[in-house]
């Protein structure tokens, strides 16, 4: 894993007119480090999501990712350079199955000279999906199923799966499972270790404190658009009241 | 399939578990109301035991009413070429009003490039252009036509696109600018006398041969092409496309361009089988096209549906047509009675959809 640095924002801001929804956030991820973003509604959390991510353009700060300097402008760039996200709302094509959905925008195809009219590779697409679905541990009845017979977990499990299917340099999750049934949920976080076991750099947006002392190496708190906290979780040194006093602004990090 | 068909943890592939395909619904409705008009031409008293599909009187070597059954392809093959395109419209959760006054408007505008000079050794008496014009290689009006259409195409699709036009308004502009342009082009007058060429076009059988050909094309290119599944994921959900890094706005221009194309395509033959183009030709081709969709389980909210699933819509306005002629309805009863149909068409859709949800 090393000490590589995969992500860090400097003095990372964001203002809507005179809202200050995120302020000078200065935030490092290692490689293959898991660290959960926790805080308050309205505290910060997805605006520093979509400021990454490209979704929304930042009032001003650095974001370094990969070792470069970057400013996207778009979420698809992002992807290009290796950040997958996984967002609030689902971003799956409800009248399409699962290999559709995973391969959507980036299909295997051949005979390419016929541009857009190039033909699918359906059975190199399935295949892949059985492998990419097995890797995950995701379980779903039938591929072939459109998404919009599936549960929320299933069409959660697909998302997911298609953000982990494709090799990324870092993962963002904005709250997984805050929809799912205690089951699904179940299914979310063994994609989450399958990740961590895999070595792959990730960010979790999350509410659910058992859920991420269960996942993560580090809780990072922000509150009224500040990091308020920085808390290594990985020698149990904090427990979950620690972090609730952070959250609630009963208590700030000892550097903040 | 061995291969695929047991996976880990539940995960399968099983071709037998695919639902119900919704084709088979639009097929079996075909198969009803060809049955009711069976019965009606048995059970109607002015009726004298007639049949409706089959031949009764010996007057063909097969069992079936050849005479019918042609007229009721014949009748929605024009419709039908435009039909394929505005599918794909709608598929994009879109829709095309511009298509009947655009046929219209590119039969006048290639019938215009496909006169001949001497109508029985005088000159033609419709002639647009000069002689330069006259007796020209049939691809020249094709590929005018083609290209008219195209550049309607485009402007749809830009206006929808890049400016955020809403589809019924955008298409609706056009559907009056393609009728301003039929008008124009001739100062309303008919254009007639084409080429034996141009004629050919839209002969005898020919407009079902060029519906069928180009249904069995356009299935083709939207069920096993990257095109297709693109349409079909911007209907679905155009914000996940657009996140996957689709070009939505690129697309849904070409999506536009190639139904006018079509609609345009349509016009030449419609205008080829007339022998003449006439400024007010096409009237409600867009309405039909979009029902036989719609009739065909093509979802006006978009991302269902099927090139088959029109064909079959198609048919199904075919035979009511053909049907109501055969027991003598009158001609506004049948304008009537079709609204209905389409409407319930719709119901059944949202019903289907509902039961789904």
């Amino acid at each position: 894993m090393g000490d590589e640095l995969v992500l860090k924002t400097i003095d990372l801001t964001k203002h809507y007119g005179g809202v200050h929804a995120l302020e000078g956030a200065n935030f490092e991820l290692r490689k293959g480090e898991h660290v959960a973003i926790m805080g308050d509604n309205g505290a910060g959390k997805s605006t520093f999501v979509r400021q990454i991510t490209g979704v929304e353009q930042r009032t001003h700060g650095t974001v370094i990712f990969d070792g470069k300097e970057v400013a996207f402008s778009s979420p698809i760039q992002a992807r290009e350079s290796g950040i997958e996200t996984v967002f609030q709302t689902l971003a799956l094509a409800d009248h399409l199955d699962v290999p559709d959905n995973l391969f959507l925008g980036r299909e295997k195809t051949r005979f390419n000279w016929l541009g857009p009219f190039r033909l699918l590779d359906y059975k190199g697409m399935r295949k892949d999906t059985m492998a990419a679905l097995e890797k995950t541990g995701v379980k779903i009845p039938n591929i072939h199923n459109t998404i919009e017979k599936m549960s929320g977990g299933q069409r959660q499990c697909v998302a997911i799966a298609r953000t982990a299917s494709f090799s990324s340099k870092l993962t963002i999750m904005d709250e997984p499972t805050a929809a799912l049934g205690v089951q699904e949920t179940v299914q979310v976080e063994n994609i989450i270790r399958q990740l961590k076991e895999q070595g792959e750099s990730l960010i979790l947006v999350s509410h659910n404190m058992r859920q991420v002392f269960d996942l993560v190496d580090r809780i990072v708190v922000f509150r009224r658009g500040k990091i308020c906290a920085n808390l290594d979780i990985k020698d149990g040194s904090y427990t979950a009241e620690d972090v609730v006093t952070y959250i609630t602004g009963a208590k700030t990090g000892a550097e903040y | 399939m061995s291969d695929t068909s047991q996976g880990t943890g539940g995960l399968t592939f099983d071709k037998t578990k695919r639902s119900w395909p919704s084709e088979f619904n639009v097929l079996l409705a075909l198969v009803i109301i060809i049955v009711i008009f069976e019965i009606l031409g048995q059970v109607l008293p002015y009726m004298k035991d007639q049949s409706f599909l089959f031949d009764t009187r010996d007057r063909f070597d097969s069992i079936f009413n050849e005479a019918r059954l042609k007229i009721i392809i014949l009748q929605v093959a024009i419709i039908g070429i435009i039909a394929l395109g505005v599918s794909q419209v709608i598929i994009t959760a879109g829709i095309d009003l511009s298509s009947g006054p655009l046929v219209a408007a590119t039969a006048m505008i290639a019938m215009s490039f496909g006169q001949t000079e001497l109508v029985n050794g005088f000159a033609n008496p419709k002639a647009v252009f000069g002689t330069w014009a006259m007796d020209l290689p049939v691809v020249f009006p094709i590929v005018i036509a083609l290209a008219f259409g195209a550049f309607i195409g485009a402007i749809n699709g830009t206006f929808i696109a890049h400016f955020r036009i809403p589809p019924f308004i955008a298409t609706l502009g056009m559907f009056l600018v393609c009728r301003g342009i039929a008008l124009w082009w001739s100062s309303g007058n008919p254009i007639s006398f084409p080429t034996e060429q141009y004629k050919a076009i839209g002969d005898g059988m020919m407009p079902v041969v060029w519906f069928l050909s180009l249904a069995v094309i356009f299935h083709l290119i939207m069920r096993y092409t990257v095109y297709g599944k693109h349409t079909y994921a911007i209907g679905s959900n155009e914000e996940a496309a657009r996140m996957s890094g689709i070009n939505v706005k690129r697309h849904k221009i070409m999506v536009y361009m190639i139904a006018a194309m079509l609609a345009a395509f349509a016009g030449v033959v419609l205008s080829a089988k007339a022998s003449t183009a006439q400024a007010g030709m096409g009237e409600f081709y867009e309405l039909f096209a979009i029902s036989m969709a719609v009739i065909g389980g093509i979802s006006l909210m978009g991302g269902r549906g099927s090139i088959i699933g029109t064909v079959l819509g198609a048919m199904v306005l075919g035979v009511i047509r053909s049907g109501f002629t055969y027991i003598k309805l009158d001609g506004s009863y049948q304008l009537m009675a079709m609204g209905a149909i389409i409407i319930a068409a719709v119901i059944l859709d949202q019903y289907r959809q509902r039961i789904r949800a």
